[in-house]
């Protein structure tokens, strides 16, 4: 219960914020990755903004023995830099570039009832599960 | 669309900051929006907070929207061919480089990651290349 609400709230601050920083209009996201035309700064605010927190509040956070509502912290373990997390980052930022939406705008921008999101997160959920599927496959498959 | 506002820019990016932190602090959780669904389509009941997240996410915006946008956000319309395609390709990067800009951007640059640097800057060129080819490619 603690962690559904805890889930809640952290979900209203942040898709408020997207809607207040203006995310949620892919045209402005689509300005700022237009560096050759007119270059809209927006997401640079945006994103300096949050990791101006996150920079100084996880420190704090993270030398905590615990959440305070949880046993543990789920954070990502590996460290070695490896060809899936760059192709996968290079092939997100060329979608990224085509349809203007990253995750949490899509997301969001449902609120505004248009149907390019819906559209984006049929994609994206396709687009996920196969490359798990495709994983998942490589991985039970015998090395030769 | 309304004119460049870096103060809300700034402070819309600090809630999302504080949203990350929240969740961080009390549930030990990333929050990641690529991450958030992948968990929420499992269907698990582990993971059914997500879904939480995800009703928070769609209120929170809908507040701003209908309770405190000056202007309403504008509903440009594009080529549905292009969000597919363009979803396609975002759904399948993030599930391969394990985030997108809230995981590696928000949350894995807050934790000084290494691998998330490199995600970021990777996704911010890519990012930019296509909309260069796209927009002025062509022409």
């Amino acid at each position: 219960m603690k962690n559904h609400l805890t889930a809640l709230i952290s979900g209203i601050l942040f898709g408020f914020g997207l809607g207040l920083s203006q995310m949620i209009d892919r045209d402005r996201v689509l300005g700022f990755l237009d560096v050759a035309g007119a270059w809209d700064s927006t997401l640079l605010f945006v994103l300096g903004g949050a990791v101006g927190v996150t920079i100084v509040a996880f420190r704090f956070v993270l030398k905590r023995q615990h959440p305070l509502f949880a046993d543990k912290f789920y954070i990502p373990t590996k460290r070695e830099l490896d060809l899936p997390l760059v192709v996968g980052a290079a092939i997100f930022g060329i979608g990224w570039g085509i349809a203007g939406y990253c995750p949490g705008p899509a997301i969001t921008a449902l609120v505004l009832g248009i149907w390019n999101p819906v559209l984006f997160l049929v994609g994206m959920i396709g687009g996920s599960l196969a490359q798990k599927w495709i994983a998942d496959q490589n991985q039970a498959k015998p090395k030769t | 669309m309304a004119p460049f506002n870096g103060l809300t820019a700034l402070l819309g990016g600090g809630l999302i900051g504080l949203s990350a932190t929240v969740l961080l602090l009390l549930s030990g959780r990333i929050a990641g929006i690529s991450g958030m669904v992948n968990g929420a389509i499992t269907f698990t009941k582990a993971e059914t907070w997500r879904w939480s997240f995800i009703v928070g996410l769609l209120l929170g915006a809908s507040l701003y929207e209908y309770g405190f946008a000056v202007q309403p956000t504008p509903r440009s319309t594009f080529a549905p061919i292009s969000m597919l395609v363009g979803g396609l390709l975002v759904g399948w990067g993030t599930r391969m480089g394990n985030g997108c800009t809230s995981g590696h951007g928000v949350c894995g640059l807050g934790r000084l990651s290494g691998r998330s640097l490199v995600a970021v800057l990777t996704f911010l060129m890519t990012g930019m290349l296509t909309v260069f080819v796209i927009r002025h490619g062509f022409s």
